[in-house]
């Protein structure tokens, strides 16, 4: 037994020695995707999130460079200490080739140490922080989908320009909703306005009442809401029932399309939010979209969206290449132009972003809405160059 | 008029916002109360119990046009005879051993059922709206009061007080009582304590229902609402004293005011004060607040 292992771990050895040679290991192209399978960002990412994932795999033909592409996908319960075990038990023992990170910004920056370690392609999509292309940016973590930087700018700025100038944050006390409070604090004091001040709530409150009662008597003009899923539609609701709209304005600064479809047009109408994609946005998404309906009987998220693009994209570098090597992929991705459903002449920067255009979105009245899931009129385009962390602004040493 | 630096409109403000959320807590604990004390049973379904509460409100108006108030009424039933059967074919069969068995088994029943919603509802949730009769708000001068909250506070401490007559001051409440105390004794006189238990259960059940209603219009209908409030609610009833039914009311009401209290003065610390307390309670007085030392 025990010189079994030892061969065993002289294999090992030997192959990463003579990995250039070895094309693609395990006979097998290994995605994984950690999200939140069971909870509140379930709906965004979760099961859907795998679905996209497998139409991406689909679109491929189920291999590439002649290897079977096999999809795992975990659960990690909003918990960063589970994300990075799962991580480490697939990169050491499966052979896992790619991870995607789902929603959970704590559990993006935990499973982001792992993969640089492991020098593995870490895709993030559900994830928001900034952190993760900034200070705490590595070779292996590629941001693909949106951040709390271009969330920020996109609502931060409509906001301000509409009149909004005072500010009071309701902030979910962990790390997402600290680097999206710190965002827009940014961008709300560099376009003029101020910060009245901030309160923080647990992940998961029940009851944001007290919380609301506390910021309406600020007298802050706007509420700026850096929370997401099921604490931002508890938070709407409550705010139309004591009555905070009538005298503060809602500034929803991570709102999804389920969120909307949750809390219906009505309560909605008229609100302001970026988001990265939109499946109605053009004839090419929607067509998308209605494949990605008929098997999950919902729209997708931009999330949902954007695990399918990294997959494809994953994908095409592998075949690129004709290898699974982690450093060796991630080189082709990065020289490659991104052109899919979720983004158009997008590319991978030196900090690890993908820089695609970002979309400042109002909730259409009810009426106007033609169809179910038919919610958004696209206001702006913010163009890729204007939407991300700035050279000047980060501390990310692969950027310097 | 200030305190601790607060505006004294504001502090009252907080104050009935605490006594809304501990109405819910008084709710949920005095079940758990009854089923513990008449069972030995650690209910941990509770809080799927009150989910599905909500859902079958939601699903009645989605679906048959049920109103609130028919729902108020409906929603117990269903619940409480989804308890009977649980009772029946599960339950039953632990009474003779260990207490943990329960705890697992019930566990495992909220899994199951917070797994089956999911898997229909998706988790972003349902929206059910306030009824005609109880929209608008009330200027109560220091805040804005919703007319909804003030009926759930009303109607929680209506059912609360009322189970708490009954069983504490009532003749029927007194088999209970005594049923749980000495069963072979009781049956020996005559009164059929199988079938009592099965009837508390599902009761216990409904009591659950019935916050769960209350709550479908305040909150999202999701399927993990009863999980984020069971934990909360079982502090509750460890505080209160198990078992002690005037305890767990009284505890609940109490502890969702100083909950309020911290959301205003340390944020951060309003989803662990509950625990706090019940850790230092443990040390001090290990049988709750108002339970009896065996």
């Amino acid at each position: 037994m025990k010189l079994k292992k030892i061969a065993a771990a002289c294999g090992l050895a030997i192959a990463a020695v003579t990995g250039a040679q070895a094309q693609v290991s395990g006979d097998v192209i290994k995605i994984g995707l950690i999200t939140d399978m069971s909870s509140v960002y379930a709906d965004i990412d979760g099961q859907g999130g795998v679905e996209a994932i497998k139409m991406a795999v689909a679109d491929m033909g189920g291999a590439v460079a002649g290897k079977k592409i096999e999809v795992v996908f975990a659960d990690h319960q909003n918990k960063a200490d589970i994300a990075a075990a799962k991580a480490r038990e697939w990169f050491d023992t499966q052979g896992l080739d790619m991870l995607i990170g789902g929603t959970n910004s704590g559990t993006a920056l935990a499973m982001a140490k792992v993969a640089a370690e492991k020098k593995k392609p870490f895709l993030v999509v559900g994830a928001a922080t900034s952190a993760l292309t900034n200070d705490q940016c590595t070779p292996y973590t590629v941001h693909w989908a949106y951040d709390t930087v271009a969330l920020s700018k996109g609502t931060g700025n409509a906001v301000v320009k509409a009149g909004g100038k005072s500010w009071y944050f309701l902030t979910a006390d962990y790390a997402f909703g600290a680097a999206l409070q710190n965002d827009t604090s940014k961008v709300v004091t560099a376009a003029g306005g101020t910060i009245v001040g901030s309160v923080k709530h647990p992940l998961n409150a029940s009851d944001f009442s007290s919380f609301l009662l506390q910021a309406q008597s600020s007298k802050a003009q706007i509420l700026g809401m850096a929370n997401a899923g099921g604490d931002t539609i508890n938070t709407i609701k409550a705010a139309n029932e004591f009555g905070v709209t009538k005298t503060m304005k809602l500034a929803g600064l991570l709102i999804f399309i389920n969120d909307i479809h949750s809390l219906g047009l009505k309560t909605t109408q008229g609100m302001y939010l970026t988001d990265s994609w939109y499946w109605n946005r053009d004839p090419e998404a929607r067509a998308w979209s209605r494949k990605f309906f008929d098997k999950m009987k919902r729209m997708p998220s931009s999330i949902q969206a954007g695990d399918y693009s990294a997959t494809l994209q994953y994908l095409n570098a592998v075949k690129a290449t004709g290898s699974d090597d982690g450093d060796k992929v991630l080189a082709q991705m990065r020289k490659t132009k991104i052109n899919d459903v979720f983004a158009k002449g997008g590319y991978i920067r030196e900090d690890g972003r993908m820089v695609h255009d970002m979309y400042l979105m109002q909730v259409k009245s009810p009426d106007k809405s033609t169809e179910p899931w038919d919610y958004y009129n696209v206001a702006e385009t913010i163009k890729g160059e204007a939407a991300w962390t700035t050279k000047a602004d980060t501390k990310c040493a692969l950027w310097k | 008029m200030e305190i601790f630096g607060i505006p004294l409109q504001a502090f009252l403000g907080q104050l009935l916002l605490g006594l809304v959320n501990g109405s819910f807590y008084a709710l949920l604990s005095l079940g758990l109360a009854v089923i513990f004390g008449l069972l030995g049973i650690v209910n941990f379904a509770h809080g799927a119990l009150y989910m599905m509460g909500a859902y079958v409100a939601w699903i009645g108006l989605e679906h048959f046009g049920m109103s609130y108030w028919l729902a108020l009424v409906v929603s117990p039933i269903v619940v409480g005879a989804l308890g009977l059967v649980i009772e029946r074919t599960l339950l039953k069969q632990l009474y003779k051993i260990d207490p943990i068995y329960g705890l697992l088994l019930t566990f495992g029943l909220s899994l199951i059922a917070e797994g089956i919603l999911r898997d229909q509802f998706g988790v972003s949730g349902q929206q059910y709206a306030v009824p005609e009769l109880l929209q608008g708000a009330t200027n109560l001068g220091f805040m804005i009061l919703p007319n909804y909250r003030a009926w759930v506070v009303f109607a929680s401490l209506v059912v609360c007080f009322g189970t708490w007559f009954l069983i504490e001051r009532t003749r029927l409440g007194s088999y209970l009582r005594a049923g749980t105390e000495n069963p072979a004794l009781v049956q020996a006189f005559g009164v059929n304590v199988p079938l009592m238990v099965m009837l508390t259960y599902a009761a216990g059940a409904g009591l659950a229902a019935i916050a769960g209603v209350l709550a479908a219009p305040v909150i999202q209908i999701t399927p993990l609402m009863g999980s984020n409030l069971i934990i909360v609610v079982f502090a509750v009833v460890v505080i209160g004293g198990m078992g002690s039914i005037l305890g767990s009311i009284l505890t609940g009401l109490m502890l969702g005011i100083i909950e309020g209290l911290t959301k205003v003065f340390y944020p951060e610390a309003s989803n662990i004060v509950v625990f706090v307390i019940m850790a230092i309670v443990l040390i001090i007085r290990p049988a709750g607040l108002f339970g009896k030392e065996k």
